[in-house]
């Protein structure tokens, strides 16, 4: 066995002889979602590599460790892409993190597809579980259903069933031609625009609103940009800026995110209204997922995202120790503990960082 | 496979009868017998009883009850599954789920549609079209598969390259565990707090939990489809044309083969037109804006052309293209009428393996002396290899079992997968043991158990018992063939 793996191996089963918590990190890029990191670090970073990588099967797998980065160049000189756009957080974040922490970017609501979220790329996986087993799902094809999807269990998982060993991910050709146009308008037509907009065959793959400016991009092929552009009107953004407000986003490098007011995602409906907040917010993916900079007391703004049908993720910043993440009920509570135990039954892997007390 | 001994429970029923309403309960053997198999006719087991419930109290009641008595439930859609996924438990009752049919809400604004389990696929896409949406998975039994179904099998259909499979277009399951308790999985956002149960729920099969209710995404109907039908001399080349469409940056709405025993299969039969005398013939549809579709479809053809394609068609009108896709759709209902019976397999492999995947099909049908026209899904390396047999005949049956489990495990060998979009069920579940090593079975026993620690929700099927996995490769259990042959099956 390869030493960084066998390292890897290791190290869990005497983690669970010693029942010591475990905290799996990548490069840390993300240590500062979910709830607090606890347990003694599980480096997976020197685990890396990309497996197999063949443009023409729209397929890329890599060992949990290799960076981000690395891979998307890989994919880039081929003229692919992670469809999912995926934010780093820093500039050595890995595969495994970026798998585990399951977030997606600006492409997450792109319109007339349906795919948009890192587990919906997911293919495949090899996980290292609580008893150091190495265990197989899925594959690398797109079309697979044999045994239970447990692959795209593991995107957003945060490490809590075990160590990402390996992920292959279904890639997409980067679109032919991009454009973003920008327009101003309150939140209310914003939201309705951006509704509207998703229900017609229009190559939306990014919107934004903030302080009174929609910025929606169009990618695809060159004739169905041009079309859209004349349909949706507003002022184009030269491309080199339309690049960097985007990456911006992402990234969370805008001034919108500056500062130490507790950053909240908020995650509704696309129609729901307004939050109606007196905060400081931007609006993503055609109104389903609302930045908020605020630190209103977490069961107010839970209770409106409640409202409107979705839940509330202090997502960066303000006091961790409550539980940033929305509690779940309590027949998917009883799901989650027998899933733990199955897959981690001393309890070692990140504990309580998805769920309190799990 | 025979009928193992229906085992009584007169407590159970009485139970049962208590809280159905006249009729929704069936337990003679003449009253159950039509419902001992689905899609998958080679294995059949009549249950104890049949419930056909018509409330979501009824469904708690019969799940409590069967929970209380530890009894096996075993839910049901429309039964046009072709991997036995909902064939009934000796020990068990089937849960018949047809009569919940109704399509709660369609959202425009939010391109959302609620229904219930027993919609019809197609039914989905008819309650969106007033608003100019559709619903995308179109597994071809799309006139009569349920929602219900499609959630528990993942399906799949010619169009998952570009729109995705189920799981990407379902956004919340509301239902049961299976003791009653209600859960929900996903919701009307993007994402729900937690681990993303909604992720392992689709493509369970049944064994996770009862479906009561589905929240689909919609998406807009493309302005115009135009398809192209592509000739090759050489089937090798068909493959490799696959590819370059690929390598050059194009995901086509579908894209589709048949090899030329396929397309001498149907031509009679469909009237497609297609080109008897090419070895194989690949079917690539752009859809998008008129002006979307002109840039695509000239770029299409020229990596066609540049690949070796003989012979090029663009359908010039809407009758056209549909003609075309007439041929590949009607390809099961073809071979039904081409033979007393035939065997569909499901098995995926990485797309440049399609040529050596043809190869060794051409030398197992030598080998086992039946024929094997091949019509599949080239843009994700879905085959669907159809194994003509003598159903009257127990060699041919057996021969025909054989090829296709053969096919199965030389898909695993190509680095695939043996089932695509049919599921696993009963029929494949002997094949899981190649795929998968002991230890990741394991791990879906856990899941298994997670959900249902009883295991009383559909057992005994898709995760083979360790026992059982010793056993195969010394004797090989059944494969089947399916029913509804006249529906349109990819």
């Amino acid at each position: 066995m390869d030493t960084a793996l066998q390292s890897l191996v290791d190290q869990v089963q005497a983690a669970v002889a010693s029942h010591t918590p475990l905290c799996i990190r990548g490069s840390g890029s993300k240590d500062f979602y979910g709830n607090l990191p606890q347990g003694q670090v599980l480096d997976v970073r020197h685990w890396q590599g990309i497996v197999d990588y063949d443009p023409s099967e729209l397929v890329i797998t890599a060992r949990a460790g290799t960076p981000l980065a690395l891979l998307e160049t890989m994919l880039s000189e081929q003229d692919q892409m992670l469809a999912f756009e995926p934010p780093h957080f820093g500039p050595a974040a890995t595969v495994g993190g970026c798998v585990a922490a399951g977030l997606a970017g600006p492409r997450r609501a792109s319109a007339g597809t349906t795919q948009g979220a890192v587990r919906d790329f997911v293919l495949g996986t090899r996980l290292l579980d609580g008893r150091a087993r190495q265990l197989r799902f899925g594959g690398t094809v797109i079309k697979n259903v044999a045994g239970y999807d447990v692959s795209r269990l593991l995107a957003g998982s945060l490490g809590i069933l075990g160590v990402i060993l390996e992920v292959s991910l279904k890639v997409l050709p980067r679109p032919r031609a991009e454009l973003t146009l920008q327009q101003d308008c309150d939140e209310t037509t914003a939201l309705l625009r951006c509704n509207q907009w998703g229900g017609q065959p229009l190559p939306l793959s990014a919107t934004h609103w903030h302080n009174g400016l929609l910025s929606v991009r169009l990618a695809g092929a060159e004739a169905a940009v041009r079309e859209a552009a004349g349909t949706l009107g507003g002022q184009p953004l030269p491309a080199a800026n339309a690049a960097q407000f985007w990456t911006a986003l992402r990234e969370q490098s805008s001034h919108f995110f500056a500062g130490d007011l507790p950053l909240w995602r908020v995650s509704v409906p696309s129609t729901a209204a307004a939050l109606g907040f007196d905060a400081w917010q931007c609006i993503e993916w055609g109104g389903a997922q609302r930045w908020l900079r605020s630190d209103l007391p977490a069961a107010q703004l839970r209770a409106r995202a409640n409202q409107l049908g979705g839940h509330a993720t202090l997502f960066r910043g303000g006091d961790r120790s409550a539980g940033v993440f929305t509690p779940v009920s309590s027949a998917v509570l009883r799901v989650h503990r027998g899933l733990k135990a199955e897959f981690d039954p001393a309890g070692i892997f990140n504990p309580g960082r998805l769920i309190q007390g799990l | 496979m025979h009928n193992a001994v229906v085992v009584q429970h007169p407590e159970l029923i009485a139970a049962l009868r208590a809280v159905l309403p006249a009729g929704a309960l069936l337990v003679e053997p003449e009253d159950t017998q039509p419902w001992e198999c689905d899609g998958l006719t080679l294995i059949r087991q009549r249950p104890m009883a049949v419930v056909l419930p018509d409330t979501e109290d009824q469904v708690v009641q019969v799940l409590q009850l069967c929970h209380a008595y530890g009894v096996p439930v075993v839910p049901r859609g429309a039964g046009t599954g072709l991997a036995g996924s909902a064939m009934p438990n000796a020990q068990g009752v089937l849960l018949a789920m047809a009569r919940f049919n109704r399509v709660l809400s369609v959202d425009a604004l939010a391109r959302t549609a609620t229904v219930q389990p027993g919609v019809r696929n197609l039914a989905v896409s008819d309650a969106a079209a007033p608003y100019g949406l559709y619903y995308a998975p179109d597994p071809s039994s799309q006139i009569a598969c349920t929602i219900g179904g499609n959630v528990a099998e993942n399906s799949g259909g010619v169009h998952c390259l570009k729109y995705g499979l189920t799981l990407h277009n379902v956004m919340r399951v509301r239902g049961w565990l299976v003791d009653g308790t209600p859960i929900e999985f996903g919701g009307l956002a993007l994402d729900a707090p937690g681990l993303d149960l909604l992720a392992v729920m689709v493509g369970s099969e049944g064994m996770l939990a009862v479906i009561a209710e589905v929240t689909v995404r919609l998406v807009p109907k493309p302005q115009l489809a135009r398809c192209i039908m592509a000739s090759f001399a050489d089937v090798g080349q068909a493959g490799d044309a696959v590819a370059a469409l690929i390598a050059a940056g194009i995901i086509p709405a579908g894209l589709e083969m048949l090899d030329q025993a396929a397309s001498r299969l149907v031509e009679p039969f469909a009237n497609a037109g297609y080109d008897l005398d090419a070895a194989a013939v690949l079917l690539c549809e752009s859809d998008g804006t008129p002006a979307e579709v002109a840039e695509e479809i000239e770029r299409m053809c020229s990596v066609l052309r540049a690949a070796g394609a003989t012979r090029l068609q663009v359908s010039a009108d809407e009758t056209e293209r549909l003609r075309f896709w007439a041929g590949r759709k009607n390809a099961f209902p073809a071979a039904g009428r081409a033979a007393p019976a035939y065997y569909c397999t499901d098995g995926t492999i990485p797309r440049k393996h399609i040529g050596t995947m043809l190869k060794a099909i051409a030398a197992m049908e030598l080998r086992f002396g039946l024929a094997c026209p091949n019509v599949f899904h080239a843009g994700d390396g879905n085959l669907h290899p159809l194994v003509l047999f003598d159903d009257s005949d127990p060699d041919s049956v057996a021969r025909a079992e054989a090829f296709g489990a053969e096919i199965l495990e030389e898909s695993v060998r190509l680095g695939g997968t043996i089932t695509g979009e049919h599921g696993v069920g009963m029929e494949k579940i002997n094949q899981m043991c190649s795929q998968f090593d002991a230890d990741s079975l394991e791990a879906f026993r856990g899941v298994k158990r997670a959900f249902d620690p009883a295991c009383t929700l559909n057992p005994g099927k898709v995760v083979p018992s360790l026992h059982r996995c010793a056993e195969y490769g010394r004797q090989r259990v059944s494969a089947g063939r399916v029913a509804f042959p006249e529906l349109p099956r990819f």
